[in-house]
């Protein structure tokens, strides 16, 4: 069985007829079943992605196949895809089936992509290693008593360990980003309203990105190319002209390049990591790009603003989860309000419930003012102080994350050492800008490691191209 | 004595709370039906249900009708505007939030004008309109421990009227919210219907010594499904709550809803819990900014206002203050007229159709102006017949109208038709009138000698020989000359 | 920050969440932490900062008065915990 890394091979096995897709979902189909105990998948369509497979088949044969003929994806569990069943790994969601499919979701499909199933994540996108879900964690195909990060953990391994070519995730603070870096695979989450939210089950509105997982960037920005775009069904998806990003992926320019100082010296961030960065930024400057060191007065307040307002935000949006039009009512409640505090409390998980609070509290009328205004005030600053440096530098290169992959259980204990992990890619999220993570090597275990890179808002090609030079330069030496 | 003068020291100050639903075709945030009376749940969507990944937009006609009432007025339009979320529970809000303006209400200050024809003139001062979405429908279901909702209206657009707290007596408060049900049916905005819910009214009411210039504990009243109603409940609140007062007691601020029957208002059953909304600014809609140019197109669209037409009425067409009330009580009636006195300058005579015969038609028949073909070129018609005195006022109701309605045909030509035109040639008549007063020689001596009611029945008998046509005001004139 | 037991009861009320008494602790201890920890924000000084209020580039996104989809009632009560051939069905509210 040949393991197909990127649509252009696949596409190319097809026409020399080597495969053809009902095999390719066949052997996806395999893969899920023997690697079944990553436990990545809720759902599997099998039946489903065989019948269209055929459909698409059969399209390539008559020549009016669509731009992802033999594009195998998966769908965290937040994306609403008609028909199908949707929980947001939760409980709450039990036999909630989507009517409607999601913009994002639909524009692929339209171009014959064939979604294989839908993947485990923490609760509600809320988490950084898919330990929060109701149904089991997901391992890292990388180690297995590791975590693959999260919340869209499930959707990384999909690609990681070849049990379809691309996923889409979401990416609120990272979890795109972050599963990207320790699955050793590409993480891509593109400018806030880059791209249509309708389908998107919300957790935080003004962070709420769909992102993608692939091998290449070829792939990434094809697909990024079909979803991007204005959408008549949201109202803050942008009216930013879409590139054919995948056709501006040449680029030899020679950048400036900044770094940010502290997270390089902090003690949070471990050696491999660090090295890693460091051999990134000396590389750089060889391949003949100024790379400068900058300051950036507010890292320490990036990650209290993003859980204040994201907080906040989910504990609105996670209101209608009431048991009343759909989801899970408990069966022990006597009166409308035990019926509210019941259901929900028996199937929100601990973590959610934890956001939930602290959402409301900040939301709450004495501590409104000092809390959520506050950092709307300082989600200007730094959203201000990021896109400074964007307009003097190309980009600002800095870790994914502080260490590759942690241990099964190594922070459930206390969720603040958590969302920690999340220190380095909350701040392309605050600021509302582009960012990619790109695999850069390995610890000495073997585990991925990825190098982070931000742009300025829209310029999602230039951080693809450019970073597809990083990726063929390392392919080559 | 004493407790009439103890009473006579309070005074009363009222604030009103409207909610006005809009008759666009389809919800605020969704595509689906705005459509009352329909059978439950057959207007919903995954948006107005509140499903996972849904996401709200704007309906453009809602913002405009929510404007032309903030223009009709006289507020100040928010320039630069975003929605809120108000945050709470209860089955008939699916997204446990509902959608309104909290810092950015569309519409700033204002006023209404009531008694606008009389010469005491009042301006109702507004605190604010703001826009937000309307809730489902919560039933109770008899005999049983359950509720059923129904989320046909969850999504309907609202505006949200508020008054300044200074309305002062229960008789404020009505004409303030009949002019306001004009405005909205005027502007089409809104069929401001309150038995139907299209137009609702909270009541805040509280009391305090005349010359005090701080407010007392406020009250609110709910669940007053007419004007007569919220008349009635501010004037037994105000009852209840001076008599408290009066007692020594204090007002407590709570909410209290209205019981027509026993004419009281009670307060809730469950222990009303000090809500916190938690308001902000919802994420997943764009703000949007009102400028001059969307302004402008605005008031060229916008229908002409009730007071509008009263002014139009009394000072172009010099109508009484009365008959201009009663002609701008609804919008086909001041169309109408307008229509009928590009045909006609006998502007009281139409008044007096409309008044009478038309109001009176419509009310036996059950039916309105709309649906009738009555034109104003057809009415000013009927009115220059009976002005020329081609019929008389009698025909011109009783016969020809009808037809007009039955059979859409034209005033003049129905007179000639049916033979109802009247005989005004004294030449004609005078013959008719000298053989009456010849065979009636008693009569008429009795006439002359002071009997002077028997010039009816001289007139009866005229009519008789001519079929009816005599036209009575000449036959009269005639027989008056005539018996001199 | 700190935060009692009572202002955690009104919280939960509020989020119309249950705790019970075993967790109850963790989450007071958790919640703390965590507030503590943003707190930090206060050392910003944001006297003259405006509050970023819309993250979204866009401004007058408006849809046309149409009616152009509807959700079928069978489908719209599928998903319903309970439910009868037209209503949602919930507990009696008492009001």
């Amino acid at each position: 069985m040949k393991t197909y890394r990127s649509l252009a091979e696949i596409q190319k096995a097809i026409a020399s007829g080597n495969i053809t897709c009902k095999q390719l979902v066949e052997q996806y189909l395999q893969v899920i079943n023997e690697k079944s105990h990553l436990n990545v998948f809720l759902e599997v369509f099998a039946e489903e992605a065989i019948a269209k497979a055929d459909v698409v088949d059969e399209k390539i044969r008559a020549g009016r196949q669509g731009r992802l003929a033999g594009m195998v994806i998966s769908l965290k569990d937040v994306l609403c895809y008609k028909g199908h069943r949707l929980q947001a790994g939760s409980r709450i969601l039990e036999g909630f089936v989507s009517q409607f499919t999601g913009t994002a979701v639909q524009r692929l499909l339209d171009e014959d992509a064939i979604v294989i199933g839908r993947t485990n994540c923490d609760e509600f996108a809320m988490g950084s290693s898919s330990e929060n879900s109701a149904y089991g964690p997901v391992v890292n195909a990388a180690g297995e008593k590791r975590v693959p990060g999260g919340s869209s953990g499930g959707s990384a391994v999909s690609v990681q360990s070849d049990m379809c070519l691309l996923s889409l995730g979401t990416d609120t603070g990272g979890s795109v980003r972050q599963p990207a870096s320790f699955c050793g695979i590409v993480g891509y989450k593109p400018t806030y309203s880059r791209i249509s939210r309708y389908g998107l089950l919300a957790y935080a509105s003004s962070f709420d990105t769909i992102g993608t997982f692939a091998h290449t960037i070829e792939d990434t920005a094809l697909t990024l190319e079909i979803m991007a775009g204005h959408d008549d069904y949201d109202s803050t998806v942008s009216h930013e002209p879409v590139l054919p990003y995948s056709t501006l992926l040449s680029n030899n320019k020679k950048y400036k390049i900044a770094y940010l100082k502290e997270p390089l010296a902090s003690p949070e961030i471990s050696a491999p990591v660090k090295g890693a960065v460091e051999d990134a930024i000396t590389w750089l400057k060889n391949d003949g790009h100024t790379v400068e060191p900058v300051e950036f007065n507010y890292l320490d307040y990036v990650l209290p603003t993003y859980y204040i307002l994201t907080t906040a935000e989910a504990s609105s949006n996670l209101s209608r989860y009431d048991g009343v039009k759909y989801g899970y009512r408990s069966k022990s409640h006597v009166n409308l309000e035990t019926m509210y505090k019941k259901s929900r409390s028996e199937a929100f998980g601990k973590e959610v419930q934890r956001r939930i609070l602290l959402g409301t509290f900040v939301l709450s009328a004495s501590y409104y003012d000092a809390f959520y205004t506050k950092a709307l005030k300082a989600r200007k600053l730094i959203q201000q102080a990021t896109r400074d440096i964007l307009k003097e530098y190309d980009f600002i290169i800095l870790p994914t994350s502080p260490t590759v992959a942690f241990k099964l259980g190594e922070h459930t204990k206390n969720p603040l050492e958590m969302y920690l992990a999340d220190l380095f890619t909350v701040q392309a999220s605050v600021a509302g800008v582009p960012a990619i993570s790109i695999p850069y090597g390995e610890d000495n275990e073997g585990m991925p490691i990825g190098l982070q890179l931000i742009a300025d808002a829209f310029q999602e090609e230039k951080l693809l191209a450019f970073s597809r030079h990083i990726l063929n330069a390392r392919k080559k030496g | 004595m004493s407790d009439l003068k103890d009473k006579n020291s309070f005074e009363a100050v009222i604030g009103l709370e409207v909610h006005v639903q809009l008759q666009t075709k389809s919800k605020v945030f969704s595509p689906d039906a705005n459509k009352f009376g329909s059978e439950p749940n057959q207007h919903i969507h995954v948006i107005s249900l509140g499903h996972p990944g849904s996401m709200p937009k704007l309906n453009k006609k809602a913002l405009e009708y929510a404007i032309e009432m903030g223009l009709a007025c006289h507020s100040e339009i928010g320039r630069y505007n975003f929605f809120d979320r108000k945050n709470y529970f209860y089955p008939d809000l699916p997204k446990g939030y509902q959608v309104t303006q909290d810092k950015t209400p569309i519409c700033k200050g204002g006023y209404v004008e009531i008694g606008f024809d009389t010469n005491t003139p009042k301006k109702i001062m507004l605190h604010k309109i703001h826009m937000e979405e309307d809730a489902g429908k919560l039933m109770h279901v008899d005999g049983k421990d359950i509720s059923a909702v129904d989320y046909n209206r969850a999504g309907v657009p609202l505006i949200e009227i508020v008054t300044d707290p200074m309305i002062t007596s229960s008789q404020d408060a009505g004409a303030f919210l009949t002019e306001i049900r004009k405005m909205v049916r005027f502007l089409g905005i809104s069929d401001g219907h309150m038995e139907e819910g299209s137009l609702r009214c909270d009541a805040n009411v509280s009391i305090r010594k005349k010359g005090v210039t701080t407010l007392g504990n406020k009250v609110e009243v709910k669940n007053l499904n007419s004007i007569r109603y919220v008349q009635k409940a501010i004037e037994v609140e105000i009852e209840r709550q001076t008599n408290l007062t009066l007692q020594g007691k204090k007002i407590i601020s709570e909410t209290r809803l209205f019981d027509p029957e026993k004419n009281q208002t009670y307060g809730m059953r469950m222990k009303e819990e000090l809500n916190d909304y938690r308001y902000f600014p919802e994420p997943d809609l764009a703000p949007f900014v009102v400028d001059d140019t969307m302004l402008d197109d605005i008031r060229k669209k916008m229908a002409k206002l009730p007071r509008q037409y009263y002014d139009d009425f009394t000072q172009k067409y010099g109508l009484p203050a009365y008959d201009a009330l009663v002609i701008t009580e609804k919008r086909d009636f001041a169309h109408l007229f307008e229509e009928t006195v590009a045909h006609t300058t006998c502007y009281k005579q139409v008044s007096n159709w409309l008044m009478g015969p038309i109001k009176s038609y419509l009310k036996e028949n059950g039916t309105s102006l709309r649906k009738l073909s009555l034109t104003g070129a057809m009415l000013a018609d009927l009115v220059n017949l009976v002005e020329k005195g081609t019929v008389s006022y009698t025909v011109a109701c009783q016969n020809i109208f009808p037809e007009v309605i039955k059979t859409g045909k034209a005033p003049h030509d129905i007179a000639h038709d049916m033979n109802l035109v009247q005989e005004s040639d004294s030449d004609v008549l005078m013959p008719v009138i000298k053989e009456v007063l010849a065979q009636n020689a008693d009569k008429v001596a009795m006439y002359k000698s002071g009997k002077k009611g028997l010039l009816g029945m001289f007139m009866g008998e005229v009519m008789k020989k001519t079929n009816g046509k005599a036209d009575p005001k000449l036959t009269n004139q005639l027989l008056v000359e005539s018996l001199a | 920050m700190k935060i009692d037991k009572d202002t955690l009861h009104k919280l939960a009320h509020l989020a119309r969440l249950e705790l019970d008494p075993s967790n109850e602790k963790e989450m007071l201890n958790s919640l703390s932490e965590i507030l503590t920890w943003v707190e930090k924000l206060n050392e910003l000084d944001t006297k003259d900062v405006d509050p970023l209020v819309s993250m979204s580039y866009e401004l007058n996104a408006f849809r046309e008065d149409k009616v152009t989809e509807e959700l079928p009632r069978e489908e719209g009560l599928a998903n319903a915990p309970r439910h009868d051939d037209k209503f949602f069905i919930v507990p009696k509210v008492i009001e």
